[in-house]
């Protein structure tokens, strides 16, 4: 009697949970399907939407058709987008030229500070990290502002920098590593002190390797978070040659509907092979960030 | 520190007698490796704020007038700021507590000795990976006029609504912010999960402590941390949602989706700095309290579990 209820109700728990987690898919698996639609399907089943919108209308009458399964599999959205679009293409790349940069150099950057954070505490240099933990939960509201006046004194408005430099320095970064490295038994530290190294061979040798996967699992972070950034290179970047391609995504109109997500599906697969190869990377970094003390 | 010795003043001189050499030279050390993430922090982000601050109580005219709490007053009573803020408000009231309690319920239904867990687990992720643009092509196809949403309901006789268009807006958003951030936060409550000592379990366990007394008396107690840290971030993460709504309905929507971030890019657009680093300015206030709060909360909470 007992067993029986406890398979009922893990029957139960398991049905939710899968329920739950197939509505959270539900998205990513309608943008990759949907991109072997044919363009002449996609038009059919989404195209009012865009067309009312761009009319400024808000009531169409006829009805849009969600669909997971196309009619036939096709490759005419990726076979059009490669040879007959290739702005989508530059778009990617601007995308790319953007992101690694800011990546390499936030994790680079938060490395060195961290380890200054983590290797010597004190009353100066633990205000400093308490006031990096308020930078980082600040919302871009407040900090676009003081955003665009610097990039315009330094004449960086309207270049890549403007968002490239603001990035290297951003504090997430060193919040989420400072915390890894604390955990870094001092032990290890006096021991190769008295074998006579430097800090800077400690540096090296000693905490860089013990953080690698933590260094993974940030770089993947900041990655998924630039990837699909929106605000930054609207207001930074004027000239829409150099925008990313998740800006310009977002302006696709009625008229390129259908290669929509065709290159949706094509800016997902970074990020995708990254979460893909590296998800307990990833679980393992959200869940050191979860508390704002070292 | 980087005065001469000869005018420095007596008391750092004193001080600085009394450093001894190793407690110098790791000083120094620890200013190199710091120096570079600093510099760049100063740079892009607290100089620029403090020229912000400096704005906000400036006027607008050419001459720069300073007028002191002008700008805040003309905030206060700016009809757009008022719908903005009163929006954002009501907002994160419904979005942070559903964020919170179904985090934690998702994490503790993937805590149960379930087949597929690491596959669900993976499935409440996939979000983080969606581009925007998506999304919102996604939303706009359930939650149109003739969309999926309401031909869905029109099987049970439920007449058609505009919902973007619609005192339901907010849910609208709500639903996307939840499935954007559940995620994350499930994460979170999971870590928070497995760091509770397991001989406490075991002993409520044999002693014969029901499903609610152990999540009430042993859980909650120990995951009130996560807890007010998964609040707070659900917080900061509700204003992001801006993002969603801007490509969702753009820059003059529904009246009831017109919140903060719409009222400051669009006061961006229109060149107002003054009015502008006001808004910054206080938004930054609201939020300093916020995660002082969030501090003083988990120092009181954290010595609780701890000891």
């Amino acid at each position: 009697m007992k067993r029986t209820k406890a398979l009922v109700r893990k029957c139960f728990l398991t049905f939710v949970s899968a329920l739950f987690a197939i509505s959270f898919l539900m998205p990513t698996v309608l943008t990759i399907s949907n991109s072997f639609m044919t363009q002449a399907e996609i038009k059919a089943n989404y195209g009012s939407v865009f067309a009312a919108a761009e009319a400024g209308k808000t009531y169409i009458s006829e009805s849009v058709n969600l669909k997971f399964i196309p009619d036939k599999v096709s490759l005419s959205q990726y076979i059009t987008t490669f040879i007959k679009s290739p702005e989508y293409l530059l778009k990617f790349w601007n995308s790319v030229i953007l992101v690694v940069p800011i990546v390499l150099l936030q994790v680079s950057v938060a490395a060195v500070a961290s380890y200054g954070f983590s290797r010597w505490r004190g009353k100066v240099r633990d205000s400093i990290f308490f006031f990096y933990v308020i930078l980082m939960l600040m919302p871009y509201q407040v900090t676009l502002v003081p955003n665009y006046l610097v990039s315009d004194w330094l004449g960086l408005l309207n270049t890549r920098w403007a968002i490239i430099f603001p990035g290297a320095f951003a504090p997430f970064s060193v919040f989420l590593l400072t915390k890894f490295m604390r955990r870094i038994p001092v032990s290890q530290i006096e021991a190769a002190k008295l074998d006579g190294s430097s800090e800077w061979q400690i540096f090296t040798r000693i905490y860089l390797p013990q953080c690698r996967s933590a260094l993974y699992s940030i770089a993947i972070l900041v990655f998924i978070d630039y990837w699909n950034m929106v605000e930054q290179p609207l207001i930074l970047l004027n000239d829409t040659e150099l925008q990313p391609l998740s800006v310009y995504l977002s302006s696709i109109n009625a008229g390129e509907i259908g290669l929509a997500f065709a290159v949706a599906t094509i800016y997902m697969i970074p990020s995708l092979l990254l979460f893909l190869h590296g998800e307990e990377y990833l679980v393992e970094g959200i869940a050191q960030s979860g508390s704002v003390k070292g | 520190m980087l005065t001469s010795k000869d005018n420095a003043p007596a008391s750092a001189q004193f001080r600085r007698q009394r450093w001894s050499k190793s407690k110098r030279k790791d000083f120094l050390q620890s200013v190199a490796f710091l120096t570079p993430s600093v510099l760049g922090v100063l740079l892009f982000f607290v100089v620029p704020f403090g020229i912000v601050i400096y704005y906000s109580f400036i006027s607008g005219s050419s001459d720069g007038e300073f007028v002191f709490l002008d700008n805040y007053k003309e905030l206060f009573h700016n009809y757009a700021f008022r719908t903005a803020a009163k929006n954002t408000a009501t907002f994160s009231l419904m979005a942070v507590p559903l964020a919170v309690i179904l985090g934690l319920a998702l994490a503790l239904l993937l805590e149960a000795r379930i087949p597929g867990k690491s596959m669900f687990r993976t499935f409440f992720l996939s979000p983080m990976m969606v581009p925007v643009a998506s999304v919102v092509l996604v939303w706009q196809v359930i939650f149109h006029q003739s969309g999926t949403l309401n031909q869905v309901l029109s099987v049970f006789g439920v007449e058609a609504i505009d919902w973007l268009n619609s005192p339901y807006c907010q849910l609208v958003v709500v639903l996307l912010f939840l499935w954007k951030n559940l995620g994350y936060n499930m994460i979170l409550f999971m870590a928070a999960l497995a760091n509770i000592p397991k001989e406490l379990l075991e002993v409520a366990d044999v002693e014969g402590a029901s499903a609610a007394h152990k999540f009430f008396h042993i859980k909650l107690r120990y995951l009130s941390p996560t807890v007010l840290f998964v609040t707070i971030l659900s917080m900061i993460n509700s204003f992001k949602v801006f993002r969603e709504v801007f490509l969702l309905a753009g820059s003059y929507p529904y009246e009831g989706l017109y919140t903060l971030q719409h009222f400051m890019n669009n006061t961006f657009v229109s060149l107002n700095y003054q009015k502008l680093s006001a808004a910054a300015v206080l938004l930054a206030l609201v939020m300093i309290v916020l995660i002082a709060l969030l501090f003083k909360a988990e120092d009181l909470f954290g010595k609780d579990v701890e000891g």
